[in-house]
């Protein structure tokens, strides 16, 4: 099981102002989310009793169910840290994924609650899965998509996922320089353009294009 | 462009006028975009920041999208002039708050913002006074059309447009509408109204988000989830529910003047009479006086004072937009200035301020 942080309200977009602390009258600033195979379960607290909230669910034992009882203060109900048939292993492993373009660990993302790139709904898709399903109510977009057609390769991308691959390459050849590695860098930055060549806009970009535009303006 | 100009201006939708604008002041859409290829924001390096702004600007600049726009370059912006700018609603408290290369974009009438770096890369706005919903989403449209075919926003078939927070996936829209319910408040019918609001997942807020209480009894109704509808029916979700809402306001204003016809008057009179003389006032007092006087001139208490007069005061007794129309004298108070800039602007009021007579 893990959790996912919403801790700035101000970003009431995400929640109603008019929401309490479940422990007390205080206005609730954190936003848990607590997802365990596939069951969500949201907690809205104010900055002391997500304090405590946090510390005891983290602090918990993992397979240990009558330990940590002491605390007289204890919430009613709210803690039960972490999920059946899973471990804290299985969370710890699952914190050190990270994407293959920008780098953000699912540890970093449930923290801060943002994501680090497109392609980390591609990378984390089956995590995230549970938690747009309780967001939304849905997990399939019905809405407007580009009007550009954008190239699908044969393989598993879709959408503009081939263009956010530069991300991973330009941070390829920033490693690379910072090794010395000029022949890998050059062999990077020449994907790039590539790439950003053949997702050049029709008209206004910068290159010229293997489709032609018929908008002949002198 | 100058901020100066926008000082003595206002925006559209402060006019107080289009439908309903008795209890709806303004109708936003919004929509999140991404390009494919930079990280989000908040993962972006200084160097992706810089090259995401010049990228967005330079290719919103090539097309047209229906207005002339000015570009403000926030990073750059004073303190005061990035407050000003969100007492405004141009830009959020985030987008002012934030580090690095970002900016806006905004037309003449004050109808279209486009904020470059602020959560996503790109964030459209498009705002028009009383009930709107359709015309603000025929309107942004058009922009995100014309922006979408000089760049390529990120995109996944199955979960629509990508957004750095995944409560904005899929169609990225925000559809809000900002109401005035001073009688649902009067009445203590208001929590009970918001409840069902919840209920069928919408948001409420109030003027300037953050958290806590609404100023002034200005409240911001709009959808929560962002996916898995089209967004002609997310448009419409809170379109049908705001006629429900301004008749529920329109019974209690009938109530009040039925039921309490003296009390409300005397109410709404005192409200008008401290605007008018008091010596010093906080800006939450200011708001919730002007929302009585406001009721009170639509409900025909009160006469000589127009609506956009009122609305325009709203923004302008906020602290940014008072510095910067009272210049910086420094000496005293922002209570001191926001007293006497109303006392001023309400004239006759004071009858020490009758320096001038024509
Ligand atoms: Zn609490
Ligand atoms: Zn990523």
């Amino acid at each position: 099981m893990w959790r996912l942080r919403w801790n700035r309200i101000d970003r009431a977009d995400v929640c109603g102002d008019a929401m309490k602390c479940q422990q007390c009258d205080n206005p609730a600033v954190f936003h848990i989310t607590e997802l365990e195979a596939g069951n969500v379960r949201e907690v809205h607290l104010c900055e002391d009793h997500a304090r405590t909230y946090l510390n005891q669910s983290e602090g918990a034992d993992p397979e240990g169910s009558s330990s940590a009882e002491g605390g007289s203060s204890k919430g009613s109900g709210l803690s039960t840290p972490l999920g059946v048939g899973q471990t804290a292993d299985d969370l710890a492993v699952l914190d050190q994924r990270c994407c293959d373009m920008c780098g953000i660990t699912f540890f970093e993302f449930r923290n801060q609650g943002r994501l680090g790139c497109p392609h980390d709904y591609i990378q984390f898709e089956a995590e995230l899965e549970p938690l747009i399903a309780n967001i939304h109510g849905a997990t399939e977009h019905t809405g407007r998509r580009p009007s550009r057609q954008v190239p699908i390769a044969a393989d598993e991308k879709f959408g503009t996922d081939g263009l956010t691959a530069i991300i991973g390459l330009r941070r390829g050849m920033k490693d690379a320089i910072s090794r010395e590695d000029y022949e890998s860098a050059k062999e990077a930055r020449d994907e790039i353009r590539a790439i950003e060549e053949a997702w050049a806009p029709p008209s206004g970009g910068a290159t010229g294009q293997s489709g032609g535009t018929g908008e002949g303006k002198a | 462009m100058r901020l100066d100009t926008l000082t003595n201006s206002i925006g559209e939708w402060l006019r107080g006028t289009g439908p309903e604008s008795d209890i709806v002041m303004s109708s936003r859409v919004r929509l999140a975009r991404n390009l494919a290829q930079f990280p989000f924001v908040s993962r972006a390096t200084e160097q992706d920041r810089a090259d995401t702004e010049r990228m967005l600007r330079e290719r919103i600049a090539s097309v047209p999208v229906g207005r002339e726009l000015d570009y403000i370059d926030v990073g750059h912006l004073e303190e005061i002039d990035r407050r000003f700018l969100v007492e405004r609603q141009l830009i959020s408290r985030e987008h002012a708050d934030a580090q690095g290369a970002r900016g806006v974009a905004i037309d003449r009438l004050e109808q279209v913002s486009l904020m470059i770096n602020e959560e996503d890369h790109l964030r459209i706005q498009c705002m028009h006074s009383g009930l709107d919903l359709h015309g603000a989403w025929d309107q942004i449209k058009v922009v995100d059309d014309q922006i979408e075919k000089v760049v390529s926003y990120a995109f996944h078939p199955r979960w629509g447009y990508l957004t750095a927070c995944p409560t904005n996936v899929g169609t990225g829209i925000r559809v809000s509408v900002m109401l005035h319910l001073p009688a649902l408040v009067i009445t203590r019918q208001i929590d009970k109204v918001f409840r069902s609001l919840h209920k069928i997942s919408l948001a409420v807020r109030g003027l300037y988000g953050e958290g806590s209480q609404a100023m002034g009894d200005f409240y911001q109704i709009s959808n929560q989830t962002t996916l898995g509808r089209t967004e002609d029916e997310l448009v419409q979700q809170v379109a049908d529910v705001v006629p429900v809402l301004i008749d529920y306001e329109r019974r209690a204003r009938e109530f009040l003047v039925r039921e309490t016809q003296q009390n409300v008057h005397d109410q709404v009179s005192r409200a008008y009479g401290i605007l008018r003389t008091a010596q010093t006032i906080s800006n939450e007092e200011t708001m919730q006086l002007l929302s009585r006087v406001r009721m009170g001139v639509l409900l025909g208490l009160i006469g000589d004072v127009k609506i956009s007069d009122i609305n325009s005061l709203l923004i302008r007794t906020q602290p940014a937009h008072l510095q910067k129309l009272r210049g910086v004298d420094g000496e005293s108070s922002d209570d001191i200035e926001r007293a006497r800039y109303l006392r001023q602007h309400f004239e006759g009021g004071d009858s020490s301020a009758r320096a001038s007579a024509n």
